[in-house]
């Protein structure tokens, strides 16, 4: 079996690819660059997890293959993100940015105006989504869960919508997770939970409820040791995908499950 | 919009001492769990700052390295002052550029100021602040426009640390290339203010007060605030601060807001420290601060020692300097031995202040923004 094989209802092996942007991904873990106290566990890191994509912040990357690409294992997908960019021009300059710096296509667009709460600006990231979309970058939007403003980022190219669990480093888990679920029953593109997610069981969940990856970072990073937790994320991961195709039972509520008779409907037997 | 000055006039010192008075242990500890989930009001704020939290530092510092951690990581901004003019025209009384001290003084033309940043840019760092005394005719913002702009194109990141402007002038500036701006109000107790300000422009408290949210109006990127600690009470001046910060924060989201922990230390003069602020309540200070405003940046200067520095990182300082000089020239140009504005505590070089956070499990961070527009004109 590889990586992105799952075994099937008859125990044969099946495909399960993550396809972003045309790109066949096994992993659906991605990983972080910030917040690590030695970029030089970023391959360890990596390895351990498993992880293909891996999100570096363009506001910290130097002129040359300085500092943190150095440390970024060949062969994996570049993720760039544009933290620090208050409105949609600065977003696109940092994609721009990015793409002249040889890291390729892909461009997480992260547009935060509120230093506070670090929440994402869903107007500003559509727009740059759209510009950007029409230049031929992969555009994954950091947005709030809101269904309007993922319905933007798909009118406007983006290909994946990256909700919050929670607010970003905050490791409370899926804090929005009704918001969520309806992005993933609603919305044609992956879903791609990204911030907040502070327990493997956290990632987990996501993924059993039906979203397509993970992203994780402070979570990893701020561990007392980051590669195992890397691959902690990793096996949760893959586990909660498996429930989700698996298909989970169905689980009774209180209301249903403890009564036994049927007082209003009895008189049809 | 309700600026500062309002918002401080809204808690009278007597209010907040009965607040800090009647603070219990328990209402310390009961404040630091709050900070786990949920944002700090001021008043919350105000309870740890209270001689109360000084039983319970330990669980102060457990809250703030958590939230430091969990913000910020282990990685640590580093940044370094250039002084370009040391004539002044205010004779602050705890400052060694004083007008009256009589010293040697040293303005740079643009040419020789830029030689100084190049020599800084070469020993690697990214994020140069500029610094000046208050000769607005001399140093004016059109000279220090100038200097921005024959030295923008090598660093990531330029800030100011000079006089109060006006809006406009914080807008010339910043269309010059500057990105950040740090104010020392020194204190905010105004009675206390005119006294340590006998003369010079800077003894306009209001002007001073409210030049960081015209930097905001104007658009500055991000805005550093601080008291000078050692002046007033330590908990009236550490709590205007806070609420500085957070009032910046709220009215002006987009803005990073951070702030700075200035202890007074000697200088050429004679000043009287009035209130010397030990090491348990800075380390209050610190803590307190990183619970109350967990996502800004807290900068300590060289004026503490490197032990006092690299004990304070896992409690909430995120931004350091690192070869520091507070005197003007003797970089690339003639080293006239003048007297710097304070003394330094902390010698380290970049290399040494890298290897050591390196030590320390904290990654040195040289570049953590750099204008988009900026980089593309440079590199065409």
């Amino acid at each position: 079996m590889t990586a992105s094989q799952i075994l099937n209802f008859y125990g044969k092996a099946m495909e399960d690819p993550l396809i972003i942007g045309g790109e066949q991904l096994s992993s659906r873990l991605f990983i972080g660059t910030g917040k690590l106290g030695d970029d030089a566990l970023i391959p360890r890191i990596a390895e351990a997890s498993g992880a293909q994509v891996i999100t570096v912040a363009m506001r910290r990357v130097e002129k040359g293959q300085k500092g943190i690409m150095s440390h970024i294992p060949a062969g994996m997908r570049i993720l760039p993100n544009t933290s620090g960019a208050r409105n949609a021009e600065e977003a696109v300059r940092l994609a721009r940015i990015a793409r002249a710096a040889g890291c390729g296509d892909w461009i997480k667009i992260e547009v935060i105006s509120d230093a506070r709460h670090l929440l994402p600006d869903g107007y500003e990231t559509a727009r740059a989504t759209e510009t950007l979309a029409k230049e031929g970058f992969v555009v994954l939007p950091y947005i709030n869960p809101d269904l309007y403003v993922a319905r933007a980022c798909v009118a406007a190219g983006a290909a994946a919508v990256m909700p919050l669990g929670a607010p970003i480093g905050t490791n409370r888990g899926l804090r929005t997770k009704e918001m969520i679920a309806i992005l993933i029953d609603e919305i044609d593109l992956p879903i791609i939970v990204d911030a907040g997610l502070g327990a493997p069981s956290h990632a987990c969940e996501a993924m059993e409820m039906g979203a397509s990856a993970c992203l994780v970072n402070t979570a990893i990073s701020s561990a007392d040791n980051p590669p195992l937790m890397g691959r902690a994320f990793g096996e949760a991961v893959k586990a909660g995908r498996g429930a989700f195709l698996a298909g989970l039972g169905a689980v009774r509520g209180r209301a249903e499950g403890a009564v036994a008779s049927s007082p209003l409907t009895g008189f049809l037997r | 919009m309700r600026n500062f000055e309002d918002v401080l006039a809204a808690w009278p010192v007597a209010n907040r001492d009965e607040i800090i008075e009647k603070t219990t242990r328990i209402d310390v500890l009961r404040t630091l769990d709050k900070a786990e989930s949920a944002a700090l009001s001021p008043a919350d704020f105000l309870k740890l700052l209270a001689p109360a939290a000084l039983d319970v530092l330990e669980d102060m510092a457990r809250r703030a390295h958590e939230l430091t951690l969990r913000y910020f990581g282990r990685a640590v901004s580093i940044f370094t002052p250039l002084y370009i003019s040391d004539i002044c025209t205010n004779q602050c009384r705890y400052c060694g550029f004083n007008a009256k001290n009589k010293q040697p003084r040293r303005h740079l033309s643009v040419e020789e100021a830029a030689a100084e940043a190049f020599a800084i840019a070469d020993q690697g760092f990214q994020h140069i602040l500029i610094l000046t005394g208050d000769a607005p005719k001399l140093a004016s913002p059109q000279y220090i426009a100038d200097v921005v702009k024959r030295i923008r194109h090598r660093f990531a990141s330029v800030g100011i640390e000079v006089y109060s402007l006006s809006e406009a002038e914080y807008k010339s500036l910043i269309d010059a290339g500057v990105d950040s701006m740090t104010m020392f109000q020194e204190t905010y107790n105004p009675e206390l203010y005119a006294w340590l300000h006998p003369a010079g422009p800077k003894k306009d408290y209001k002007y001073r007060l409210n030049a960081p949210e015209r930097s905001a109006r104007a658009g500055m990127r991000s805005i550093g605030v601080g008291a000078l600690l050692g002046l007033e009470v330590f908990a009236r001046d550490a709590f205007a601060t806070g609420l500085h910060a957070w009032h910046l924060q709220r009215t002006y989201p987009g803005v990073e807001v951070s702030v700075s922990v200035p202890r007074i230390c000697p200088h050429e003069g004679e000043f009287e420290v009035a209130q010397g602020v030990d090491d348990r309540q800075f380390v209050q200070y610190v803590t307190a601060l990183r619970c109350f405003l967990p996502r800004a940046g807290i900068t300590c200067s060289s004026r503490e020692s490197a032990n006092t520095r690299d004990h304070l990182l896992p409690l909430g300082v995120t931004r350091v300097s690192a070869g520091v000089s507070t005197a003007v020239g003797g970089r690339a140009t003639e080293d006239l031995h003048n007297p710097g504005q304070f003394e330094i505590s902390d010698n380290r070089s970049l290399e040494k202040m890298m290897a050591d956070l390196t030590a320390l499990g904290y990654q040195p961070v040289l570049k953590d923004w750099e204008d988009p527009v900026v980089r593309e004109s440079a590199e065409h």
